[in-house]
């Protein structure tokens, strides 16, 4: 029998207010153990929890990017488990009438858009950080209370590959809404999988498992690969699979059974009674609205448009907002109207030097006009495309201008063939097999004499004359 | 309502608190007894009557993303019967 895989994912998102969700601590990262936490984030009694009204308005805005329909009235919800990273022994969090719900994200599967639910996005408090050693556990309750968006997708994800894709977008979405910096490293971003497989074409659900420790988007693909895997096998082998919760093993990539066996109703819940209800009336949904900026897929269909990319460069320069907007500050800057060389540019060697220096493409220090001189020298033949990459990387390391770089360095090009003849006869001479494969009908041999030129002349050599040097000398000799 | 000792053993487990078999004799029938009281409000008519969230009639009530004083970690820790370094100190639990 043929199965497919029925996927959905919990996101949650860490919100970007100053102070926790329900009570005036800071929200800093990396603080000192246990020194922005009071009497309502450690749930002292006769302390009470009073909404931050930031957090509300962010939840609200993340809900209309989403497509969601935002309730006019709700409330939270205490849900309990009992756990050293919470030192109220509840979690205060949305339980049946979530700020937003009834959503869609449309995200891009080989070249389709495939449009996944959005099921909820409710508010929740964060729980603190324990840090495991020997026999016990250190407990840190800074982060407990800080303001979690939990969105929950449904189960429109047929694929890991979908689920990445589904993780991708909706991070840059949360992203260019500046509520979150959704950066994973810092747990700003954590994601949590549901997974079970069936008959293809039947629509009832099998058993599930939920994954836990996913660490970053690839973690939740490997998983998820994983354990679909994992049912499939078990479907083979007739045996039952069992709802549980398992956790992603990053070393020995695999999942383990958690012991736990908490279900729902275990969690009781029930409203939360420190806690009133809020109303969100139309005019406030209306006006927050107002301040969601262009969105990437929106941005992404714009940059085809306006600057004739492909699908694929508007995709990639829209990932994040810094990236977009850094992209498209050279691309209006470039004087012509093919702005190919531009993205070109920003998608390889710029994305490359980035990569190298672990920083975002935002953050290389290439000016609009800079990166305009850097082309302009290539495309008049004065420098190669080699040097052009060269001149790049000296340029970010020093700050100079193209034209001191190629001067000190010597980097202009060699179009006159007098100077590249010599160079040529030698690779000739040391090349005979390859000289043989070309003469014997193997046109391609002929780009590696080329980069052996290039080579001997340290990449000053311009390339096409060098190409149709040899082709004229070997094809005549 | 009859509670049996098992559901009363469930939620212990649940809450992570151990009973000694005098304690969950006295606890079951505890609960029993309260569980009978609450279940008065099953003759209650409420057709018609929106589900409650809250008693006090309010709603809206927020304030604005300002930080107030955090506690001093000394404070915060003074009651911790085991602390180091800043942090409370647990038993290792990992799920």
């Amino acid at each position: 029998m043929e199965y497919e895989p029925v996927i959905g994912l919990e996101v949650h998102v860490q919100l970007e207010t100053r102070t926790k969700v329900f009570c005036g601590c800071l929200t800093d990262f990396g603080a000192e153990p246990n020194t922005q936490v009071c009497p309502v984030c450690l749930g002292f009694p006769g302390s009470l929890p009073v909404l931050n009204k930031t957090a509300l308005e962010y939840s609200i805005k993340v809900g209309l990017a989403l497509n969601c329909a935002i309730q006019g009235f709700t409330k939270f919800d205490r849900k309990h488990y009992y756990y050293p990273d919470l030192p109220k022994n509840i979690q205060i969090s949305q339980y049946d009438l979530p700020i937003a719900k009834d959503g869609y994200l449309d995200i891009g599967v080989n070249g389709q858009t495939k449009r996944i639910g959005i099921r909820r996005a409710h508010l929740e408090e964060d729980a603190g950080k324990l840090i495991h050693r020997g026999n016990a556990s250190l407990v840190d309750y800074n982060r407990t209370g800080q303001p979690l968006l939990e969105i929950v997708s449904e189960p429109d994800i047929s694929a890991p590959e979908e689920a990445y894709e589904y993780l991708t977008d909706l991070k840059s979405v949360v992203e260019y809404l500046d509520v979150s910096d959704c950066d994973m490293e810092k747990g700003s971003l954590r994601c949590d999988a549901n997974i079970s497989v069936r008959p293809r074409g039947t629509k009832e659900l099998g058993t599930k498992s939920e994954i836990k420790n996913l660490n970053s988007f690839k973690a939740v693909r490997d998983a998820l690969q994983y354990e679909i895997n994992r049912h499939l096998e078990l479907k083979a082998a007739g045996e039952q699979i069992v709802q549980e919760t398992r956790l992603w093993d990053e070393k020995e990539t695999k999942t383990l059974s958690m012991r736990s066996k908490e279900e729902a109703k275990d969690y009781r819940y029930f409203p939360e009674p420190d806690l009133p209800p809020f109303t969100i009336d139309k005019s406030r949904i209306g006006e927050i609205r107002k301040t969601i900026p262009e969105l990437p897929k929106e941005k992404m269909r714009r940059f085809m448009k306006d600057y004739g990319l492909t699908l694929y460069d508007a995709r990639l320069l829209v990932i994040s907002k810094n990236t977009s907007l850094y992209a498209e500050e050279r691309l209006k800057a470039f004087p012509s109207k093919d702005k190919k060389p531009v993205a070109n540019w920003l998608i390889g060697p710029m994305a490359q030097e980035a990569n190298s220096r672990n920083k975002e493409l935002a953050d290389i220090p290439v000016s609009p006009a800079a990166l305009n001189e850097i082309i302009g020298l290539v495309e008049s033949g004065q420098i190669s495309n080699l040097a052009a990459k060269t001149v790049l990387t000296e340029m970010i390391d020093s700050g100079k201008n193209a034209g001191t770089i190629v001067r000190e360095k010597n980097l202009v090009q060699i179009s006159d063939e007098s100077a590249l003849a010599t160079e040529m006869e030698a690779v000739i001479k040391e090349n005979p097999k390859v000289v043989g494969d070309f003469k014997a009908g193997k046109e391609n041999s002929i780009m590696f004499l080329v980069g052996q030129v290039m080579k001997r002349t340290k990449g000053k050599a311009n390339p096409k004359i060098v190409r149709d040097m040899l082709k004229r000398r070997l094809t005549d000799a | 309502m009859a509670l049996s000792k098992e559901t009363v053993r469930y939620v212990a487990d649940l809450s992570r608190i151990e009973l000694r078999p005098e304690e969950l004799e006295e606890l079951s029938r505890q609960l029993e007894a309260i569980l009978e009281f609450i279940d008065q409000l099953d003759k209650a008519d409420i057709a018609g009557v929106e589900p409650t969230s809250h008693v006090a009639g309010l709603a809206n009530v927020m304030r604005d993303d300002v930080p107030v004083s955090s506690l001093p970690v000394e404070k915060t820790l003074a009651n911790a019967p085991h602390k180091e370094g800043g942090y409370f100190v647990v038993p290792k639990v990992i799920e």
